[in-house]
């Protein structure tokens, strides 16, 4: 690992002055050698400097800032979280558990306890995907400024089945995914501490739009909230996570659904999916096949199928398809 | 020579006694388990404190004064001639004390033209050692190791077993070669010839070469089954990684190692340096596992060798996760095409085995006797080929080759008893002469309520339930290069030494459990001395060997020094020696109660400071079956329950069932460790672990334990261990080691259990939710045509 100083940050607004570099931009040929990057818990970061593919000159701690990991509750305004909140915090948070379940498995499914201890919110939301190709520092991918990439032509049997164009990549965050079904918002500060919200949707980047990175934050831009919107009474979530082992591990396909119910009838349905494409994707062929239905083994097996219409198998990862078929109908079932 | 009656058989089953004749430096024999104090009771580690509590010194923590830290810098290319390296900056690194580039190859095949024009070797596989620094510190090493510039002329590579097998292949050595096994067990037959990246066929192992006619067995039979398997790359993953600390002082060498033979260490390092054995000392307290990788010092014990004898200094080198993968060794993959042919009634007539696997760049990747040995079968032939690819050297993997052939043998002979529609066990009973093994089907037949299973997919519902059965085939090895010396001190300290090592198996513990035994004292009284090569030598810890090559001698060593404390009890107590009685850490006079002396006490009578017996594995009571293999065998017999989700192809083990024996049990609950260790790797192979090359690049993508998958916790199922007790009259203690056939039926057994489950036999390993899946499918699509 290369030599770096060290910033303790004491306000937020001390943090954004001392850091000047994304740490996507780290990863770059062009890396600027006097780098500064954030750093929250450092789970992803200290990967990524370890297998030496990112160095950055100066790390800018901001895990000791006071005041970043609440989470405040009101049935009314819904939930807010700060960027510091760790993923056993939302595991164990009751009201989580109650009114927003699918984030609460999604968290609590997550890696091992021990990294669910240290990992923050915030950390977790702009982690960089775990392709074996972009992690390895013998290769040269298409995403760190080659024109190749080595898993679509190569070992790809944990990668995208949709969305993509050239990077095959998949996003790693189960956390985006459920946030993605209950349509978070994310609260940023800019460097000049301006604010702005983003829709999470809006907030992930396609390699097709900018391959060096994979969300819209700016050198020096700081995820300060995230909010989730107020629970309704009739309305249900859902997650599954399916990884080679139970624990202590990536998902190869994993869903998140939140309904809203009119009787039985499925008046509206979010349904993510995550590990199927370079981000996380929202699923509206299988949305449109559930809405207005009522939920049952048919038309919950109907909706797993018609989202995978559009997805096109690498060489290795057509597996993919019927387990994300299958979890998305036991998701469905499950909320009803 | 003198004759002894010793216990022979099973208890509860044909427990007798057999006369065997003995040499009279043997001591009388061992009774049955039951009326031992010590030997086979679940007598706690007497190491267990300093494990848990951290004063336990592993190679890792070694710190001496002065002592350099040493980085590799590998190829980071597949395959290259290599046209240049410039190491002037990390030699002027401030910091760096020492520089070293490999003139020639310390690891693979030895090809016999090994002159590169450049002067150095061509680099074969993606990992392999360059240039080594020894600095101050191991970041100022990868420092320096970073500075050094290597021009590589890149040349076409290989890293597919298939492709490598085709004609055209880029070639791994361009001449026929060779390489020494090591004392892990891999068979290497020497001198055979290369056609291509081909090498072989072996078709002999030391149960003898091929038997009767095959045209005229298949001829005879009545079914004809013809399946091919394949089983993938698995790395060994030993917690504690390789590596070793090298203090090359004035000629005289003193190495730390985490290593499974303290002799070969030893006697490798001396003949790569020149030096007399004499003058390397190897030391090895404690060892964070082996599994067969850590037989040999390795090229970064030669490596650290170099730069020690360079700076003058000590040098640590241990290997990251990363080297561990791609370079420290593997299990070589394997596909085997093989074909039975068998009677309506079971008998087989039958059976060819041909095979090919690839140990990377290294020799070994045969697929073991199993299908020569563990079945009768008249008319039998093998042909087991090696396959070079640019990839790091296998290395003997906990039971090579049987575990591989066992999965693909085992299937085999569960689709036999599917075609004939009989019970799996009832035709093992038929086809299987081993009488342990009979003995331990019939256990299980009892424990588990065994009834023929159910018709293979008939469970309703997604899920599917499933019962398979596999056995384990391992020769009995003995080593007899096993030596052990006691030494009892005036003040009553007993010490066993051996340069025998403990690679976290329990081999203290037994050897104290044996010595307290016959010295009428507690394993605790025993100060255990080994892993250092200044003792007598003891045996390598592979082929599952050490529990009976250096416990014998103990034993006897043990006998040696009681006669003498004996004798002089006799004097103390005034009586014969003959009316002496050794217990509870007393000597008694048998007509005279009272009269009685403490083992301290009577220690602290001796003549000189210590009196010390020195004694060396005897051949086996009764003779070896051939060279020094014992006459009975280490079979086994396991059972795996899975559950398998047929809508995402996830299999789940449920519980397995493990059969086991290991001649006399010495210490029950380090049997159970080594069992349950070697069905969950056993799991780990059956379901996880793959060790993945990527063909555009040459690199391992997932030389890590993120992405290379073993079973954590939640992936481990209920084991329930049988162990039956079985005395074969061999030697003095009459105990064999357990590690290897541990390994070997697990992943046959999931895969009938699989089988069982879905009604589609699973011919590749690991059997992922992927290959499930495709299985399934292929199995609808012919159904339906």
């Amino acid at each position: 690992m290369n030599k770096f100083s060290w910033y303790d940050a004491a306000s937020v607004e001390e943090a954004q002055k001392e850091v000047n570099s994304t740490v996507s931009q780290t990863i770059q040929p062009d890396a600027d050698p006097n780098a500064a990057v954030f750093k929250a818990a450092g789970i992803d970061l200290l990967d990524l400097m370890k297998e030496g593919l990112s160095q950055p000159a100066k790390v800018v701690n901001v895990r000791n800032i006071p005041g970043l990991d609440e989470i405040s509750f009101s049935p009314e305004k819904g939930l807010r979280l700060g960027p510091n909140v760790t993923l056993s915090q939302i595991a164990d948070d009751e009201q989580i558990k109650t009114h927003y379940l699918a984030f609460h498995q999604a968290a609590s499914h997550a890696a091992t306890p021990q990294i669910r201890n240290m990992a923050t919110l915030a950390g977790n939301l702009a982690q960089r995907t775990r392709c074996w190709y972009f992690r390895s520092k013998d290769v040269v991918c298409f995403r760190k400024g080659s024109s190749t990439c080595y898993a679509h032509i190569g070992k790809n049997e944990n990668h995208a089945i949709m969305s993509y164009g050239y990077c095959v990549s998949i996003h790693a965050s189960s956390l985006a995914t459920a946030l993605m079904a209950f349509d978070a918002i994310i609260e940023i500060r800019e460097k000049d501490g301006k604010i702005r919200l983003v829709p999470i949707k809006e907030f992930f980047v396609l390699p097709t739009v900018d391959r060096t990175k994979e969300t819209i934050l700016e050198p020096g831009e700081l995820i300060t909230s995230v909010f989730l919107p107020a629970p309704a009474s009739n309305r249900k979530s859902y997650y599954i996570k399916m990884g080679s082992r139970k624990s202590q591990d990536w998902p190869m396909a994993e869903v998140a659904v939140v309904a809203e119910f009119s009787g039985t009838i499925c008046k509206s349905a979010n349904i993510a999916l995550g590990a199927a494409a370079p981000v996380p994707v929202i699923s509206t062929l299988a949305i449109e096949a559930i809405t207005g239905k009522s939920i049952d083994e048919t038309t919950a097996a109907h909706a797993g199928r018609a989202a995978m219409e559009i997805a096109v198998p690498l060489s290795e990862n057509a597996y993919k398809i019927p387990v994300f078929e299958a979890i998305i109908k036991r998701a469905l079932l499950a909320v009803v | 020579m003198k004759k002894i009656k010793l216990p022979h058989g099973i208890p509860d089953y044909n427990l007798g006694e057999i006369v065997r004749e003995v040499p009279n430096s043997e001591p009388p024999a061992l009774p049955v388990n039951k009326k031992l104090k010590v030997i086979g009771k679940r007598i706690k580690r007497i190491d267990a404190l300093a494990k848990v509590t951290g004063s336990a010194v592993f190679t890792a923590d070694v710190q001496l004064p002065g002592m350099l830290y040493g980085k590799i810098l590998r190829a980071d290319v597949p395959h290259a001639r290599i046209k240049s390296i410039d190491i002037s900056a990390a030699e002027e690194h401030p910091g760096v004390f020492a520089v070293h580039i490999f003139e020639k190859r310390y690891e693979g095949a030895n090809p016999k033209k090994n002159s590169p024009e450049s002067g150095y070797p061509d680099v074969i596989y993606a990992g392999q050692p360059v240039v080594g620094v020894a600095a101050v510190s191991t970041d100022i090493a990868e420092d320096a190791i970073n500075l050094i510039k290597v021009e590589y002329e890149p040349l076409d590579f290989v890293v597919d077993l298939d492709r490598a097998r085709k004609p055209g292949a880029p070639l791994v050595y361009q001449t026929d070669v060779d390489q020494e096994a090591s004392s892990g067990g891999e068979d290497i037959e020497e001198g055979l010839k290369s056609r291509g990246n081909v090498r072989g066929p072996t078709t002999r192992s030391f149960y003898g070469g091929p038997r009767g006619d095959l045209e005229k067995g298949f001829k005879e039979a009545d079914v004809v089954i013809e399946r091919t398997y394949r089983t993938q790359v698995q790395t060994h993953c030993p917690l504690e990684t390789h590596g070793v600390v090298v203090d090359y002082n004035r000629g005289h060498v003193t190495i730390y190692a985490s290593t499974q033979s303290t002799k070969g260490t030893r006697n490798d390092f001396a003949k790569t340096f020149n030096l007399s054995k004499s003058k390397v000392r190897v030391i090895s307290e404690f060892i964070g596992g082996g599994f067969g990788a850590k037989h040999s010092l390795g090229s970064f014990g030669v490596m650290a060798g170099f730069l020690s004898k360079k700076s003058g200094r000590p040098v640590k080198l241990m290997l990251d996760r990363k080297e561990e993968h791609i370079s420290a060794g593997n299990r070589p993959n394997s596909v085997q095409f093989m074909k039975l042919g068998a009677k309506k009634d079971g008998t087989l007539t039958a059976l060819k085995q041909l095979s090919y696997g690839t140990a990377g760049i290294g020799l070994g990747a045969g697929v073991g006797n199993i299908a020569q040995a563990m079945y009768e079968c008249p008319n039998f032939k093998t042909e087991q080929y090696d396959v070079f690819t640019n990839a790091g050297p296998g290395a003997a993997f906990r039971a090579p080759g049987n575990v591989q052939g066992a999965f693909a043998l085992e299937q085999l002979i569960d689709e036999l008893a599917v075609k004939l529609d009989t019970d799996p066990l009832q035709l093992r009973d038929k086809i299987d002469k081993s009488m342990i093994r009979k003995v331990q089907r019939e256990r299980a037949v009892q424990l588990l309520n065994w009834k023929k299973p159910k018709k293979a997919g008939s469970d309703p519902g997604p899920v599917k339930k499933g019962i398979g059965v596999a056995q384990a085939h391992w020769p009995r090895f003995v080593n007899l290069d096993s030596t052990v010396e006691i030494r009892v001190l005036r003040d009553g300290a007993v010490e066993v030494r051996s340069a025998v090592q403990d690679i976290g198996t329990g081999t203290k513990t037994v050897l104290a459990q044996v010595v307290a035994e016959e010295l009428g004292l507690k394993a605790e009284d025993i100060t255990v001395l080994i892993g250092d090569t200044l003792f007598p030598i003891g045996p390598p810890s592979g082929g599952s060997v050490v529990t009976g090559s250096i416990t014998p001698p103990a034993r006897n060593a043990a006998h040696d020094i009681k006669t003498q404390l004996i004798e002089l009890a006799a004097g103390e107590l005034n009586t014969d020696t003959d009316n002496i009685l050794t217990e509870n850490g007393w000597f008694f006079s048998k007509t005279d109660n009272s009269k009685k002396i403490s083992f301290h006490d009577l220690a602290g009578k001796l003549r000189v400071e210590q009196i010390t017996a020195t004694a060396s594995r005897s051949d086996d009571y009764g003779g070896f079956m051939v060279g020094t293999v014992g006459f009975e065998e280490l079979g086994a017999v396991q059972f795996a329950e899975v559950s398998v989700d047929t809508e995402t192809g996830f299999v789940k083990v449920d519980k397995v069932v493990a059969v086991h024996s290991c001649g006399r049990p010495l210490n029950i609950g380090q049997i159970e460790s080594q069992i349950n260790g070697g069905v969950i790797m056993g799991i780990a192979y059956a379901l996880y672990e793959d060790r993945v090359i990527d063909e555009n690049t040459g690199q391992q993508v997932n030389p890590n334990l993120d992405q290379y998958k073993m079973p954590f916790t939640f992936e481990v199922p209920e084991i329930q261990i049988e162990l039956i007790e079985e005395y074969g009259a061999r030697s003095s203690t009459d105990a064999t080691g357990i590690g290897e056939p541990a390994n070997i039926a697990t992943a046959a057994a999931v895969a009938n259990a699989v089988y069982n489950a879905i009604g589609v036999r699973m011919t590749e390993l690991p059997i992922t939710p992927s290959r499930i899946l495709a299985a399934l499918n292929k199995a609808k699509k012919e159904n339906n045509e």
